[in-house]
């Protein structure tokens, strides 16, 4: 996997992972271009995109869109699903996630990510064990009082 | 699990969040940002020393501002202090900022790589992993110099723990993708191979990735995981779907890892040892077998992950391509999908099914489906699925469905969708030259793609409808009489127009025998459209008029007439003005028999592949075209290039060439580039190059002896054709050096031979006339050149010459190496020479002001962007020379820039196809001591060093 983009419906980037070198510039260019290319396309659309010599795979859950550039030789259907199970994972964690989880936890969406996918390729892909090395990791943190917000934003089914 | 037994709670963070997200503008969060970044710049310079709590919040708030798009100056060195942190959560937060951040500073760099290698080394997996996932992050270079070697052996230490295990593994691979030669397996290759035969799922899942990419590479090395490759796969495919735990998915046993294994096999041959080879089609025929059977759950994902297993597994069929049995099932299975209702498995199932046409066991199958895809090109609402039917009815086309494919997608262009129009024309016009039994059904094609989809139909297939045209007499009454209807047309494309123009101006006395179409019909049809047509159809249009006057010479005083008005002799083009001027001189002086033979039908194009499918091919990168097509071996681009008046034999009349007995005087030479004007016409030069061109090279045109040699029209690649670029002794320079700083002059010259060059550069692109002269009195036989074929036979005192086109696909530092042999008096003559092509040929002059240019100049610092020589004065310092010069090396000569008059400032960008290049250029002479400091920023490293070692030659 080349890299790995979170937005909105609005166009907002909720979450970057790029695998590969880029400036600063081309990551907003690539990211515009994308966002825009996916945000376009209607609903029953196939998920699969040709985009430059990569194919782009994404799935939209509720308001947010799930979004992965991958080799041409790479399987669609399993990075779909790639895409499904880190879903799952935030949703396991933060219980029921919505994109406002995201936002104002980003800092643990890139952990969990990072437990789940290890430099574009899938490290762990039990959910048991990748749930279990987040929480022995919240562990070995101090408890502290907890300010989270949720609102508005729908929650999305899995 | 509720989300709020997690936080570590940063108040502070979750309020600023909150701020940004309750922001009602842009400027307003601009400035809450302006203010959150001012009151944490203060906290990090202000005396009181931070806790780690605060410093953790506020690096977490400048990551956080740094993904919503702003940019963040500092920060680093308080994340590199929270790296080393007791606290896990201050680590997490330092590592994160490092991975989202990355610079290149140095000193960071020093103390990150510090503060990794003590969690590495610290035994507590939780750091290790924290370490290993920055390394895998950042993947930087500087990474891979400190920790490639470390990490071998942490992945295979006995007593590693699987999670680091894991991480380690990747964590190679990210390194070994950026700097594979500081990534050494060498003697753990065998033992990280045996991590396929783990206990640990999740540890066989992250090694398969990092042995997949090092078998790509060394295949022979990592050979031996094909048979533990095999006996993992079966042993996941054979269990129940419950067997594997939390590695099942939806009821589909590991499929990640299936999908990995399978992928792995694809990069060796089917397995040599019979026992593993029918252990392997077991699992296929298994993993065929269950994606037949009833689904254990209706989600989505359950299906999914089979059929990414089943799709996998036909992937592997197909590479293998030798159980036929397996292919027509997995043609059958793929079958089934062309009319599901996922969209995602039709598309799948098209894209899949191209492949399986190329294969000969499967081709049939895959034509059973013809209808349905075709159907899909109609029906299918996503443009890309249409996209994916049209790929697959080219790819299944063969001679038995060509006609039934092309008018299919001949009716679909009628819709298409813009943005695959292009591709669809090159299709059709591929398969329909591919497939033509009879050409009168190509030219319909043709011609038809030209109606309905003109402006999507590139120079490559008109070129080549000509070329076909012109090397098959069987099919050029039809043509022309089948582009004459065409032209009646009140509005037709401007391709119609070229086509035609050329064609009837070849072959318009084949059809001139029907009074509907007799010459002054066929003359005024064409002659009616010139007035809408652009300047490069008006240059073949003229063309055709002139071939007109020889082929009826009852329409001479007619087109006399239209060449002698105002609006053509005098025509503010010049291309254009000149055509018609020498047009109309050389129709009224030249005799009958004369003009026959300038004006003497095309001869045959040497018979070459079509370069529109290297156009396809570039178009659509790799996997586009079939493998077969891909097997057939070198594609040429076959050229028509605008549009020869004669082909030029390699030597001018004798008439000029006896004139020419000593070096070249100036007026001879103008009549040459006069002359070369004339027979290549601007199209070449204006139109946009063809990007197939640079493809078609020299060995091609070489065996082809009987093949006309046209001067112009072949791109030569001098860069990989010619030789080996010049680097050797022996090889004369002075005359190369020469050249850097202009374009024309005399190359070479000994007692025999004379070497003159003319030049002219545009953009990349640049074309060179090179003319040699035989100075003695005595014919040179033998005569050849690296470049491109020549008439072998030099008369004494006679000059032949050569055009070149040239292309600048990247930056290059040697030059490309000419060579010239013949044979006076019995004597072979060897000569070498450097070809005077350097890459500051390609620059365009940049005007910039004083601002601007140190601007730009302070951002090319780092120490291998600048190239300085301080040397010697050659030539005496006058300052006009120099200005001269730097000028001729076609850079912008920038005034009131330096705050030294002295100096010279100089700007331009360096056009190669592959990027651009800015180069920045200070020359400081210093007339006291007779030297000068050059100095040379540049972009790209190899550029500024190159230029320097020119231009330090020069003054």
């Amino acid at each position: 996997m080349r890299f790995m983009l979170l937005f909105s419906r609005q166009g907002k980037l909720r979450l970057q992972k790029w695998y590969v070198p880029l400036s600063d510039p081309q990551k907003k260019k690539i990211s515009r271009e994308v966002i825009q290319m996916v945000l376009a396309r209607k609903p029953k659309m196939c998920s699969f995109l040709e985009w430059r010599d990569l194919k782009i795979v994404y799935k939209r859950y509720a308001s947010l869109y799930f979004c992965c550039a991958v080799e041409d030789q790479e399987n669609e259907l399993i990075t779909l699903e790639i895409i499904h199970r880190y879903v799952e994972l935030l949703d396991k964690y933060f219980g029921s996630v919505c994109e406002l989880d995201i936002i104002f936890n980003f800092e643990k969406a890139y952990y969990i990510l990072d437990e789940f996918i290890l430099g574009g390729e899938a490290q762990e892909t039990s959910k048991k064990i990748v749930l279990k090395a987040i929480e022995q990791a919240d562990m070995l943190q101090e408890v502290g009082p907890i300010y989270f917000m949720k609102a508005f934003s729908a929650r999305w089914a899995i | 699990m509720p989300a709020v037994s997690k936080g570590d709670g940063m108040r502070g963070l979750a309020v600023f969040i909150s701020d940004i997200r309750n922001c009602k503008s842009k400027e307003a969060e601009i400035k809450r940002i302006n203010k959150e970044l001012a009151n944490i710049r203060s906290k990090f310079k202000g005396d009181k020393a931070l806790d780690g709590y605060s410093k953790k919040k506020y690096v977490c708030k400048l990551l956080f501002i740094f993904l919503l798009g702003h940019d963040i100056d500092f920060g680093h060195m308080e994340a590199v202090n929270l790296l080393s942190s007791n606290k896990y959560t201050e680590k997490q937060i330092g590592y994160l900022f490092i991975s989202v951040l990355v610079n290149s500073n140095s000193e960071l760099i020093r103390l990150i790589n510090n503060a990794i290698k003590n969690d590495l080394s610290s035994r507590n997996p939780t750091f290790m992993c924290l370490a290993l996932h920055c390394i895998a992050n950042v993947g930087s270079r500087e990474m891979a110099e400190a920790f490639a070697g470390e990490i071998p052996r942490i992945l295979v230490a006995g007593d590693t723990m699987d999670s680091v295990k894991q991480s380690a593994a990747l964590c190679l691979l990210r390194l070994y993708k950026t700097s594979p030669d500081l990534v050494l397996m060498g003697e753990w290759t065998s033992r990280v191979v045996h991590l396929l035969n783990d206990q640990h799922m999740g540890v066989v899942t992250a090694a398969i990735s990092l042995i997949t990419c090092l078998s790509q590479k060394n295949p022979d090395e990592f050979k031996t995981c094909v048979s533990l490759a095999v006996s993992r796969l079966s042993r996941i495919v054979s269990s129940a779907s419950t067997d594997l735990q939390d590695y099942t998915y939806y009821f589909v046993p590991a499929p990640w890892l299936s999908c990995k294994l399978l992928r792995l096999l694809q990069c060796y041959p089917p397995p040599e040892d019979g026992a593993v080879k029918g252990r392997l089609v077991e699992c296929l025929e298994t993993i065929l077998n269950k994606a037949q059977e009833p689904p254990k759950s209706k989600k989505v994902q359950h299906s999914n992950a089979k059929n990414a297993i089943l799709f996998e597994a036909i992937a592997l069929i197909i590479h293998y391509d030798s159980e036929p049995n397996l292919l027509v099932r997995a043609c059958n299975q793929l079958g089934q999908f062309l009319q599901h209702r996922e969209t995602n498995l039709r598309y799948l199932a098209l894209e899949s099914m191209c492949t399986l046409a190329s294969s000969e066991f499967s081709h049939e199958a895959v034509k059973t489906h013809i209808e349905t895809v075709i159907n899909a090109l109609k029906t299918e609402r996503d443009v890309s699925v249409r996209q994916r039917a049209a790929d697959l009815l080219y790819a299944m086309c063969d001679r038995s469905n060509a006609k039934q494919i092309v008018a299919e997608m001949l009716s679909y262009l009628e819709t298409a969708d813009y943005s695959i129009r292009e591709e669809m024309v090159l299709k059709v016009a591929i398969l329909a030259e591919k497939y033509a039994v009879d050409y009168s059904w190509y030219v319909d094609t043709i011609l038809n793609l030209i109606r309905i989809a003109g402006d999507y139909v590139s120079e490559e297939v008109w070129y080549r409808v000509i070329q076909i045209v012109i090397n098959r007499d069987d099919v050029q009454g039809y043509a022309a009489k089948t582009v004459f209807e065409a032209l009646q047309a009140p509005a037709c494309h401007e391709n119609m127009v070229k086509v035609g123009g050329y064609i009837l101006g070849e072959f318009g006395n084949l059809i001139a025998g029907d009074p509907r179409s007799s010459p002054l019909v066929q003359f005024n049809l064409l002659h009616s459209k010139f007035h809408l047509c652009s300047v490069p159809t008006r240059a073949l249009l003229l063309s055709a008029y002139i071939k007109f006057i020889n082929l009826f010479p009852e329409t001479k005083s007619t087109i006399q007439e239209v060449l002698r008005c105002d609006s053509q002799i005098r025509n503010s083009d010049v291309e254009l003005q000149q055509r018609a001027v020498e047009y109309l001189k050389l129709s009224s002086i030249a005799s009958t028999d004369v003009l026959a033979t300038v004006l003497e039908e095309m001869p045959p194009f040497p018979e070459r592949e079509s370069s529109i499918l290297a156009k396809l091919k570039k178009k659509k990168g790799p996997g586009a075209v079939s493998a077969g097509e891909l097997e057939e071996g070198k594609r040429e681009g076959g050229e028509v290039n605008g549009w020869e008046v004669n082909q030029q034999k390699s030597e001018p009349s004798q008439e000029n060439a006896s004139s020419l007995t000593t070096s070249p005087s100036p007026t001879p030479t103008a009549m040459h580039l006069s002359l070369t004007s004339f027979f290549f016409p601007s199209s070449l030069s204006q139109s946009t190059p063809s990007p197939s061109a640079d493809l078609l090279g020299l060995r091609s045109a070489a065996p082809v002896s009987a093949a006309p040699v046209s001067a112009g029209s072949l791109l030569v690649d001098v860069f990989s054709e010619a030789g080996p670029a010049a680097s050797t002794a022996g090889v004369n320079d002075d005359g190369f050096l020469r050249f850097v700083c202009k374009n024309n002059g005399v190359l070479f010259e000994n007692q025999l031979l004379q070497i003159g060059i003319k030049s002219e550069y545009r953009q990349n692109l640049g074309r060179m006339y090179l003319f040699y002269g035989n100075k003695t009195s005595v014919q040179f036989v033998s005569f050849s050149t690296t470049l491109k074929p020549v008439d072998p036979l030099v008369e004494g005192g006679a000059q032949v010459q050569q055009v070149i086109n040239i292309e600048c696909l990247s930056d290059f530092s040697d030059a490309p190496l000419l060579n010239i042999k013949f044979r006076y008096g019995g004597a072979l003559q060897n000569l070498s020479l450097k070809l005077p092509v350097t890459i500051n040929k390609f620059f365009q002059p940049t005007e910039m002001s004083s601002h601007d240019f140190f601007q730009r100049w302070k951002q090319l610092s780092q120490p291998q962007q600048e190239a300085q020589k301080i040397f010697k004065a050659n030539h005496p310092m006058d300052t006009e020379v120099l200005k001269a010069k730097l000028l001729g090396l076609g850079t912008a000569l920038l005034d009131n820039v330096d705050p030294n008059p002295e100096n010279f400032v100089c700007a331009g960008v360096i056009q190669t196809k592959a990027q651009q290049i800015g180069c920045l250029l200070r020359l400081e002479p210093n007339a006291q001591a007779q030297m000068y400091r050059l100095t040379l920023r540049s972009s790209k490293d190899t550029v500024a060093k190159r230029l320097c070692e020119l231009l330090s030659e020069q003054f």
